[in-house]
C-alpha cells in the first residue's frame, strides 16, 4: 500500500474513533459538578486557542500579518453586535484589501 | 404545510443548525478545493482526496498529512501529525457526549459531524444541541466533500483563499462563537490562558500540540465560579 493510502486509512480510522469516544462511551453519564464546571470551560478555553493559532501563527511559526488586521476587525464587529456574517465577512474583507494595498 | 409541534421545532433544530453555518459555506468550500488542488500536487490519487475528506473531514489534519508527505515524510509523521491535530475532538466530544442520544452506531455516525465549527455553533450556556450540530455539520460535510471534489476535477486552476481573505474568516467566527460564552470570570481566566498557553507552545511543539495543551485551562472550574457582570442577565 502506497504511505498516501496508508496515511488516509489510518488518520480516517483514529478520526472516527476520537470523534466517538465522547457521545459514545460517556453519553448518558451525569457528570459530577466539578468535571461540569470544567466541561463547561473547554469551550472558551478551545476556541480562544483557536483564534489564536489560526490568527497569529502559521505552522510552528508565531506571525502577525493580514489575518490580525481582520481580527481586529472582526472585533469591531462584534462589540457593536454584527451578526455572524457580516463579522465574519468584515474580517476577511479587511484582511484581503490589505492583501491587495500592501 | 401543516406539522406536528414537536416535528415542526425538530426540523427548526436542524435548520438553526444548518443556516448559522451558510456564512461560512462559501470559505468551506474554497478550502475543501484548495485541499482538492494541493493534495494532488502532493501526490495523492483522485480518489485517496476525496476518501479522506468523506472519512477524516478535518480540516487542519488533512492539510497537515498532505504537507508532510508532500515534503517526503514517512507515513507515520503525517499520522502522528494529524491524531495530535485531531486530538482535541476527545475533550469536545466529551463536552458534547450528552446531547447525542439513540444506539451506538447513531452516535457513531453523529459524531462524525463535530467539527471546529458545527461543535461552536452548537452550544449555549456549556449546554450542546444535538439538532443545531447536526445541521451545522451536514451544512460543512457537504461543502468540504464537495469542495475537495471540484478541487480534484479542477485542478490548479482555482484562485489562492488566501488572497480572498478566506483565511481570516475562519479565526473571525471563532471570536464571534467564543465572546458569548464568557459569561464569568472562570470563563474569561480559561479563554486567556488558553490562548496565551496556544500562543507560547507554536514555536516550541510540533503543529495541534498547542491546541490540545490549551485544554488544560479547564482546571480554573475548579475555581469557585463568580458570575462576571452580576448585574446582567442571562440573554
Amino acid at each position: 500500500m502506497s504511505a498516501v493510502w496508508l496515511s488516509v486509512l489510518c488518520v480516517g480510522a483514529a478520526t472516527i474513533a476520537i470523534k466517538a469516544a465522547g457521545p459514545v462511551l460517556a453519553g448518558d453519564r451525569e457528570l459530577p459538578v466539578r468535571t461540569g464546571r470544567m466541561v463547561a470551560l473547554v469551550g472558551p478555553a478551545l476556541l480562544a486557542a483557536l483564534v489564536a493559532t489560526q490568527a497569529f501563527s502559521t505552522d510552528e511559526e508565531l506571525v502577525l500579518d493580514e489575518r490580525g488586521a481582520g481580527l481586529l476587525a472582526a472585533a469591531v464587529a462584534i462589540a457593536v453586535r454584527a451578526p455572524l456574517i457580516v463579522v465574519v465577512l468584515t474580517a476577511a474583507l479587511a484582511a484581503a484589501f490589505l492583501r491587495v494595498a500592501t | 404545510m401543516e406539522m406536528a409541534p414537536d416535528r415542526a421545532s425538530r426540523a427548526t433544530g436542524y435548520r438553526a443548525g444548518a443556516r448559522a453555518l451558510l456564512p461560512l459555506s462559501p470559505a468551506v468550500l474554497l478550502f475543501g478545493a484548495s485541499f482538492g488542488v494541493l493534495a494532488q500536487s502532493a501526490g495523492f490519487d483522485p480518489v485517496a482526496s476525496i476518501v479522506m475528506s468523506a472519512t477524516t473531514f478535518a480540516g487542519s489534519a488533512q492539510f497537515a498529512v498532505m504537507g508532510v508527505l508532500g515534503a517526503g515524510g514517512t507515513a507515520i509523521a503525517a499520522v502522528a501529525a494529524a491524531v495530535l491535530l485531531n486530538a482535541r475532538y476527545g475533550p469536545m466530544g466529551l463536552a458534547a457526549a450528552r446531547a447525542f442520544t439513540g444506539g451506538r452506531l447513531r452516535r457513531v455516525l453523529e459524531s462524525q459531524l463535530l467539527v471546529d465549527e458545527s461543535w461552536a455553533v452548537s452550544q449555549e450556556e456549556g449546554r450542546f444541541d444535538r439538532r443545531r450540530l447536526v445541521g451545522a455539520g451536514l451544512v460543512l460535510y457537504a461543502c468540504w466533500v464537495g469542495g475537495t471534489v471540484i478541487g480534484v476535477l479542477v485542478g490548479s486552476g482555482l484562485g489562492d483563499p488566501a488572497a480572498l481573505g478566506l483565511d481570516a474568516a475562519f479565526p473571525a467566527l471563532f471570536l464571534a462563537l467564543m465572546v458569548p460564552l464568557i459569561r464569568s470570570r472562570n470563563a474569561l481566566a480559561a479563554a486567556l490562558a488558553g490562548a496565551g498557553v496556544a500562543l507560547l507552545l507554536t514555536p516550541l511543539t510540533p503543529p495541534g500540540v498547542p491546541v490540545i495543551a490549551a485544554t488544560l485551562a479547564v482546571l480554573f472550574g475548579l475555581l469557585p465560579e463568580r458570575p462576571r457582570r452580576p448585574t446582567e442577565c442571562a440573554s
